[in-house]
């Protein structure tokens, strides 16, 4: 990375594994992943299911242990904290899930869910408590009244707003969205992205927004990390990322995304790969996307390719990497103007 | 890519002809009308995409071309003749003999849809046992062509296989294989693909696509993704709050929206091309059953709305073979995706 400012996250070859069902089989959920977020950033890590970023996401907030490897907030490992240190400490970083539904108590009115993680804390008085959330409310929109309300009585994007709220009440500094607006309507989606870039830019939060939607993800991130089966493939600036792919397995997922464009806007050049994502617990030999890679060849099943900077602050893991990259040059030179993403 | 349709030629000859089609439930509150007055055509072979948020009544409009709504609650008034037969109000006889055959019906989430416990070759070949009189040696020779026309590779061991064998994408082949093994006119397509990771998507729509010029089906795609519908379909109808606002061809809606709901779903869309720009929104949520305002049911949210709103609105006809139900649409130049 060419910035020098220190990241709010540092991860290295992590790897998390689970056991399987079968006997003695593990599911290499995340293998061998590295990755820099700095402050203030919102990066963004797509990926589709198998490819561990949900598990990485987690892995990021102590939701799950690592089986190899290290994730340093702010350059500490909080591995190495006391638990009492550790429980400060985690203040700083938090998650929001997808659906608000399962993060709210049902029986639990709106002030009360979002005061709960203070209560937990102990920090305050019980009326210092209930104002910090009033005033959470408040800040993501929400009017004084839904504090009384119960779940059932919101809308899915009030319920995604009263999530982020109670997160808020915690000051984070680094929070981890997991599909954060993929159960809402498109109608409202909008504002709860707007929301994000809103308290970005006035708290100063760094965002690991976590998605298979290629539209949100480029929309809202600096940075995109591209996962597939448990490895990142690709990592670069958002516009980068989305105009200039470097590995097949990006390219082919940004020519999948279905453009809402009338048909003589369309770029029509679609890459259709074939079969699904391979079972994580066993997954190919060599380089994991080589299975439904249309420009495999025998190197890619004997050796994995190497994680490596191909144009500056660009990442890509494909024996072909600087190939790849060099021909969308030559192509985007050719055509003597920017290629349009989609 | 097809060219746009000719939709008043469409109209001269339909498949499917649904007529002021109103579906109200009934409630311990009294009745509450869930779709008010729908009326649109399908044609033999077109696509047809049907959009809008959640609660727009697009799902329950799908569910009672096939009566499949529970009976004892839901009423359905209104004509809907399927190549002469009335859904509405035919036998259940008459209708066994189009639900599966004629029209075949998929959804979201194969898992629920397919039965755990029988194999995925023994549910595809039933749909032929109960329509046609045949063998079972040769139901399951024309489900092992099915599984093998939806991409299955070696159906043969697939046909064994019982569905939580199967990956997500997988399934939902096995569901198409399922509706289409009695070659229906018309396949109703809930959702199919919202389940689905954005590579395996593309596949299923490349092969509904696919399945539909070949044997010239029609499908009805009732989606939330704009995008899906620009690339599968030729036509776009509008839901909001239980009625078409809107209906055009797919490239002329996303362009030239002539509703403001249309066209505030269109841009809400994020763009690959506009990074970090504020995302317009349309504000407030869809009125809730029973509580529908008078007259435009969009006005509330509506950022044209004006004096005259409140007055009742019909589905009027805009030219080119476009409807659209807003009393101000020649006034209003409303921005598409392009825009």
């Amino acid at each position: 990375m060419t910035d020098a400012r220190t990241p709010t996250l540092s991860v290295r070859e992590l790897r998390v594994e689970f056991p399987a069902t079968e006997r003695g089989a593990t599911v290499k959920a995340v293998d061998g992943v590295s990755f820099d977020i700095l402050k203030g950033e919102t990066f963004g890590l797509i990926g589709e299911s198998g490819s561990g970023k949900t598990t990485i996401g987690r892995a990021v907030v102590h939701l799950v242990e690592p089986t190899a490897g290290t994730i340093l907030h702010d350059g500490v490992d909080p591995a190495t904290l006391s638990s009492r240190d550790f429980r400060a400490a985690r203040r700083a970083w938090q998650i929001v899930f997808q659906d608000p539904n399962a993060a709210l108590n049902p029986r639990s009115t709106i002030l009360t869910s979002v005061m709960e993680p203070l209560a937990i804390l102990g920090v305050g008085s019980a009326a210092e408590r209930r104002l910090a959330a009033m005033r959470a409310l408040a800040r993501v929109g929400l009017p004084e009244e839904i504090g009384a309300r119960y779940p059932h009585q919101l809308s899915g994007g009030q319920k995604q707003r009263v999530v982020i709220a109670r997160t808020l009440t915690l000051k984070p500094e680094l929070i981890v969205c997991d599909e954060v607006v993929a159960a809402l309507d498109m109608s409202i989606r909008g504002d709860v992205l707007n929301l994000f870039a809103e308290l970005q830019r006035e708290l100063g939060l760094t965002y690991l927004f976590i998605t298979h939607d290629l539209s949100v993800v480029s929309h809202i991130s600096d940075r995109i990390a591209v996962a597939y089966l448990g490895r990142l493939v690709e990592l670069g600036p958002a516009d980068a990322v989305t105009e200039r792919a470097i590995h097949p397995y990006t390219r082919a997922l940004l020519s999948a995304e279905p453009a809402p464009l009338p048909s003589h806007m369309r770029t029509g050049k679609r890459i259709l790969l074939e079969g699904e994502i391979p079972s994580p617990i066993d997954p190919p030999s060599g380089c994991h996307f080589r299975t439904r890679c249309g420009h495999a060849v025998d190197l890619c099943a004997q050796r994995a390719p190497d994680w490596r900077e191909i144009v500056q602050g660009h990442w890509a893991a494909c024996h072909f990497a600087e190939q790849f990259s060099g021909e969308e040059k030559a192509a985007d030179e050719k055509a003597g103007a920017t290629l349009m993403g989609g | 890519m097809q060219t746009a349709p000719d939709i008043r030629a469409a109209q001269s000859a339909p498949l499917l002809d649904v007529q002021g089609m109103s579906i109200s439930f009934a409630t311990a509150g009294g009745r509450l009308e869930a779709t008010r007055n729908i009326t649109f055509a399908v044609a033999p072979g077109e696509r047809i995409g049907v959009v809008g948020e959640s609660g727009c009544g697009k799902t329950i409009t799908g569910l009672s071309l096939l009566r499949l709504l529970p009976e004892d609650v839901a009423h359905i008034s209104g004509r809907l003749d399927f190549m002469g037969v009335d859904l509405a109000t035919c036998s259940e006889a008459a209708l066994r003999d189009i639900r599966g055959k004629r029209i075949g019906m998929i959804f979201q989430e194969p898992m629920s849809a397919l039965d755990p416990v029988f194999t995925v070759g023994d549910q595809i070949a039933e749909g032929l046992l109960a329509h046609g009189r045949m063998s079972r040696a040769e139901a399951r020779e024309r489900a092992l062509e099915a599984l093998r026309s939806v991409g299955i590779a070696a159906p043969e061991k697939r046909f064994h296989a019982y569905p939580h064998q199967l990956s997500g994408g997988m399934r939902q082949r096995v569901m198409i294989a399922g509706a289409m093994i009695c070659n229906p006119q018309l396949l109703i397509a809930d959702e199919p693909t919202t389940a689905l990771d954005v590579t395996v998507q593309a596949q299923i729509l490349e092969l509904l696509r696919d399945l539909s010029d070949r044997a010239h089906m029609a499908l009805l795609f009732i989606t939330h993704d704009l995008g899906v519908v620009a690339e599968t379909c030729t036509r776009m109808l509008t839901m909001y709050a239980g009625e078409i606002v809107e209906d055009a061809g797919v490239d002329a809606a996303l362009e030239h929206p002539l509703h403001p709901y249309t066209s505030g779903l269109l841009r809400a869309l994020p763009r690959l091309s506009e990074r970090r720009s504020a995302l317009p929104s349309i504000p407030g949520r869809v009125p809730v059953l029973g509580q529908m305002p008078e007259g435009c049911r969009f006005r509330q949210r509506c950022p044209f709305a004006i004096d005259g709103c409140e007055r009742p609105q019909p589905l009027q006809d805009a030219g080119a073979g476009r409807r659209v139900r807003c009393w101000r649409f020649r006034d209003l130049d409303l921005p598409g995706v392009a825009a």
